[in-house]
C-alpha cells in the first residue's frame, strides 16, 4: 500500500507541468522497430526532444486495438527478436540515462501474463518502469494485473473512451492510477481524430469524475490537432504519427536508414513547440 | 482440479469464467456492448416468444432436426462399436454454423442493430452469417484472411451471391485468429450501429456461453433421436474442435451423464511433433487472445503462433474456454488428428457411405476409425457430422495431387 501512496515520477511531472502552466506532450515508440538498437536511439533522445512522457509499445502477436500503422511496427518489432525481457532491459539502459521522465509500457495481457505477473511487476519496477497501460485489461479483470500492480507501486492507466458512459464511469477510474488516457474516438488506432468540440466535452465530463491528470490520444497528427488538445487536457499523446514518421524513413527493406532516429525526433520537437506554444496562443 | 463437480453443465459464473478460463478480455470501448449483449441475452433466454420464434427459423428454414443417422456399412467396416452419424451437415447452407447465426440475427434484431460484422475460417461462418443477413434484410460484411480466401473460393463466392461484402484480411498469419482480429476492430470502430455475430465459442463473455447454447439444439435432438432409436444414451461421443462449437452443441446437454465418454478431436496439421498443427489443448499452454482465457498455442514470450490444418475451419491457435476447462477437469478427452488421417476418413466415408464430409468432422471420423474397432458391438458412438464438404472439393483434389 504504502509504495502506491509515494509520489512516483509520473506524479512528479504533472505537478512540474502544472507550475509551468502547460500541457505535456506523450509520445509512443514501439521498441524493437525497426529493431532494437534504433529503438533504443529514438528512447534515449526523446525527453531532449520534448516529450514529457513515454509511452513504450511492447508488440503483441494479435493487437485488437490497434490500426494498420503500430500493426506493422509490433511485427517489425517482433521480427527483430524484442521480447518482454528485452524491452525491460531498454527500460534499465534509459534509467542510467534520465532518471526522472515518465517511462509507461503500453501492451496487451498476454505476453505479461505468460512472463508472469509477479515476476513481472518485481522486473519492470526494478528497471525503472512508472506504469502499465494494458489494452485489454478492463474493471472487470482487476485482479489479474491492476490491483496487484497497484499493490507493488506501478502505476495503472486505463483507458476511458466515448462509449465510457456516466454509469460506467466511476468503475473504470476507481483504479486508475497515475493519469487516465482518454481515447478521443471509438476506433483503432491512427484513426482520425475527434472534433475539439467533443473532445472540450469529454474532457469537462471526466474532470466531474477524478481529479487525476487527463491525457488524450488517437488521431492526433500534427503540431496543430496537438496544440488543439493541450488547450483542453493535461496532456496530448501521439502514436501513429511518430510510428509513420519512423515508417516512412526505412530503406526498401524495412531496416533503419541514417535519418530514422532524427525523423521521429524532429517530429517529437515539432510536437512538443505545437504542445507549448497552445495555452499562450489562448492567452494572447 | 481434484474438488468435486456436482455439475458440468452449470458454467460461467456471472463474470464469465469456466474455472479459470473464460473471461472478458477486451477494449474498454467494447465493455459497455458485451455488458449489454449480456444483458439483452439473458432476458432472450428466458423469453419463451424468443424461443419460440428461433424454433420456428430452426424448422422451417435450417432443416431442423437433423438426422440420427446409423452408419451401417462404416460400422461393419470397423468391425466394433454401432456408430451414428448427427446429420447437421444436412442443415440449410451445409453445416452447424446456422444454428447459431439464426439465434444471433434474432439477439441483433432485437437489439436495434443495422450492421453485421463476422469472422470466417473455411467460410461456413461467412455464409451462414451472409445468409441470415440475407434472410433479415440486413448488410453483412465478412472478414476472412487472404490465405483462406485463396483455398476456399467457393464460399466466397457464397458470401458474395448472398450480398455480403467479403474483406481479405492481410495482417498477421492471414487465417482465422487475424480475421478475429479485424473483426474487433471494426466493432471497436463501428459500436452504435454494428453487432459483431462470431461464429464459434471463444470471445469474451457472454459468446461462448450464448453460441454453446444455440448449437445445444443439436445435443438435444440427438438425446431424443437415440432414446427413440436404441431406447438409452449413447457411451460415446465425438466432434471435431477448431474453436469447438459443433462439439460443445452436441457434448453440453450429456456433461452431467457419467457413463458417456466424449472425445474432442483437434487438427494435428502435419503431425504434433513437427509444430505445424492446430491443437492447443495437446501441445498449447492458457493465455489470454481474442477477449478470453483458454488454451493457446504461443512461444515463451506469450507471443501468438500460427497454427496449421488442411482444414480451414480448424486453423485456429485458441480453443474455447468451456474445452478448456473441461480438458482440465477431465471430463472430455482431446485427441489429434493429422491432416493424413483426416484425408483417409474423408475418403473412406464418401465410398462406403456416399457422403463428402468437411475436411473438419473427417478429423472426428479419422479418431472414430481409431476408436470404433477396438470397441465392443453394444457400444453405442455418436460421431457429429458437422458439415459437408462440397466446399473442400479443391483442397482434398490438391492433397491427392489430381487437377480439377
Amino acid at each position: 500500500m504504502s509504495a502506491n501512496r509515494t509520489e512516483g515520477r509520473i506524479e512528479r511531472r504533472f505537478a512540474k507541468l502544472k507550475r509551468e502552466g502547460r500541457a505535456g506532450l506523450i509520445t509512443f515508440t514501439m521498441m524493437g522497430d525497426p529493431e532494437i538498437e534504433t529503438s533504443f536511439e529514438i528512447l534515449k533522445g526523446l525527453p531532449a526532444a520534448g516529450a514529457d512522457l513515454i509511452e513504450i509499445g511492447s508488440p503483441f502477436t494479435d493487437p485488437m486495438a490497434d490500426g494498420p500503422v503500430i500493426q506493422a511496427a509490433g511485427q517489425r518489432a517482433l521480427k527483430a527478436g524484442i521480447t518482454l525481457k528485452k524491452t525491460l532491459d531498454l527500460v534499465r539502459r534509459f534509467r542510467a540515462t534520465d532518471s526522472e521522465t515518465p517511462l509507461v509500457l503500453m501492451g496487451y495481457y498476454n505476453p505479461i501474463y505468460i512472463y508472469g505477473v509477479q515476476r513481472f511487476l518485481k522486473d519492470a519496477l526494478g528497471a525503472g518502469l512508472d506504469g502499465v497501460i494494458v489494452v485489454d485489461l478492463p474493471p472487470e479483470e482487476d485482479d489479474e494485473l491492476c490491483l496487484p500492480a497497484i499493490e507493488a507501486g506501478l502505476r495503472f492507466i486505463r483507458l476511458a473512451t466515448p462509449t465510457t458512459d456516466d454509469k460506467r464511469l466511476p468503475a473504470v477510474l476507481a483504479h486508475t492510477t497515475g493519469f487516465v488516457y482518454y481515447v478521443s474516438i471509438t476506433g483503432i488506432t491512427g484513426a482520425a481524430g475527434a472534433g475539439a468540440v467533443s473532445t472540450r466535452d469529454a474532457i469537462a465530463r471526466l474532470r466531474r469524475h477524478t481529479n487525476l491528470p487527463l491525457a488524450v490520444g488517437f488521431g492526433i497528427k500534427t503540431p496543430d490537432d496537438a496544440a488543439e488538445v493541450a488547450r483542453v487536457a493535461d496532456a496530448a499523446v501521439v502514436g501513429s504519427a511518430l510510428v509513420s514518421a519512423l515508417a516512412s524513413s526505412l530503406d526498401g527493406e524495412g531496416r533503419t536508414s541514417a535519418g530514422t532516429a532524427k525523423a521521429v525526433l524532429d517530429l517529437v520537437r515539432r510536437l512538443s513547440d505545437g504542445v507549448k506554444a497552445a495555452r499562450k496562443k489562448e492567452v494572447g | 482440479m481434484n474438488t468435486a463437480i456436482n455439475s458440468y453443465r452449470a458454467g460461467p459464473d456471472e463474470r464469465g469464467h469456466f474455472g479459470i478460463y473464460g473471461g472478458r478480455f477486451v477494449a474498454e470501448t467494447l465493455m459497455p456492448l458485451i455488458l449489454d449483449l449480456e444483458t439483452a441475452y439473458a432476458k432472450a433466454r428466458t423469453d419463451l416468444a424468443f424461443q419460440a420464434e428461433l424454433d420456428y427459423w430452426l424448422e422451417f428454414y435450417v432443416g431442423r432436426p437433423s438426422p440420427l443417422y446409423f452408419a451401417e456399412r462404416l460400422t461393419r467396416h470397423l468391425g466394433g462399436a454401432k456408430i451414428y452419424f448427427k446429420r447437421d451437415e444436412l442443415n440449410h447452407t451445409g453445416a452447424h454454423k446456422i444454428n447459431n447465426c439464426m439465434g444471433q440475427i434474432l439477439m441483433a434484431k432485437r437489439m436495434g442493430k443495422t450492421r453485421i460484422i463476422a469472422e470466417t475460417g473455411a467460410g461456413q461462418h461467412g455464409v451462414a452469417t451472409a445468409t441470415v443477413c440475407a434472410l433479415m434484410g440486413l448488410p453483412c460484411v465478412v472478414y476472412m484472411g487472404a490465405v483462406d480466401i485463396e483455398r476456399q473460393k467457393p464460399n466466397v463466392f457464397r458470401m458474395k451471391l448472398l450480398g455480403a461484402e467479403v474483406v481479405p484480411v492481410k495482417s498477421g498469419s492471414r487465417t482465422l485468429k487475424d480475421a478475429m482480429n479485424e473483426a474487433l476492430r471494426d466493432w471497436v470502430t463501428n459500436v452504435d450501429s454494428t453487432y459483431y455475430l462470431i461464429g464459434t465459442v471463444a470471445g469474451p463473455h457472454p459468446y461462448p456461453a450464448m453460441v454453446r447454447d444455440f448449437q445445444s439444439v443439436i445435443g438435444r435432438e440427438t438425446r431424443e433421436q437415440i432414446m427413440k432409436a436404441e431406447r438409452r444414451l449413447p457411451d460415446s461421443l465425438v466432434a471435431c474442435v477448431g474453436g469447438g462449437s459443433n462439439a460443445i452443441g452436441l457434448f453440453h446437454p450429456f456433461l452431467d451423464d457419467p457413463g458417456i465418454k466424449m472425445y474432442g478431436v483437434e487438427a494435428a496439421g502435419h503431425g504434433i511433433e513437427t509444430g505445424q498443427h492446430a491443437a492447443s489443448l495437446t501441445a498449447g499452454s492458457p493465455g489470454v487472445l481474442h477477449g478470453n482465457r483458454t488454451y493457446l498455442l504461443q512461444d515463451d514470450d506469450g507471443q501468438v503462433t500460427e497454427a496449421h490444418s488442411i482444414s480451414a475451419g480448424l486453423d485456429y491457435p485458441g480453443i474455447g474456454p468451456e474445452h478448456a476447462w473441461l480438458k482440465d477437469s477431465g471430463r472430455v478427452t482431446y485427441v489429434p488428428i493429422s491432416d493424413t488421417e483426416a484425408l483417409e476418413a474423408f475418403k473412406l466415408c464418401a465410398r462406403l457411405e456416399g457422403i463428402l464430409p468437411a475436411l473438419e468432422p473427417a478429423h472426428a471420423l479419422g479418431h472414430v476409425i481409431k476408436l470404433a474397432p477396438t470397441l465392443p458391438k453394444s457400444h453405442l458412438m455418436v460421431m457429429n457430422m458437422c458439415g459437408r464438404g462440397d466446399k473442400d472439393i479443391f483442397t482434398v483434389a490438391d492433397a491427392l495431387g489430381v487437377g480439377l
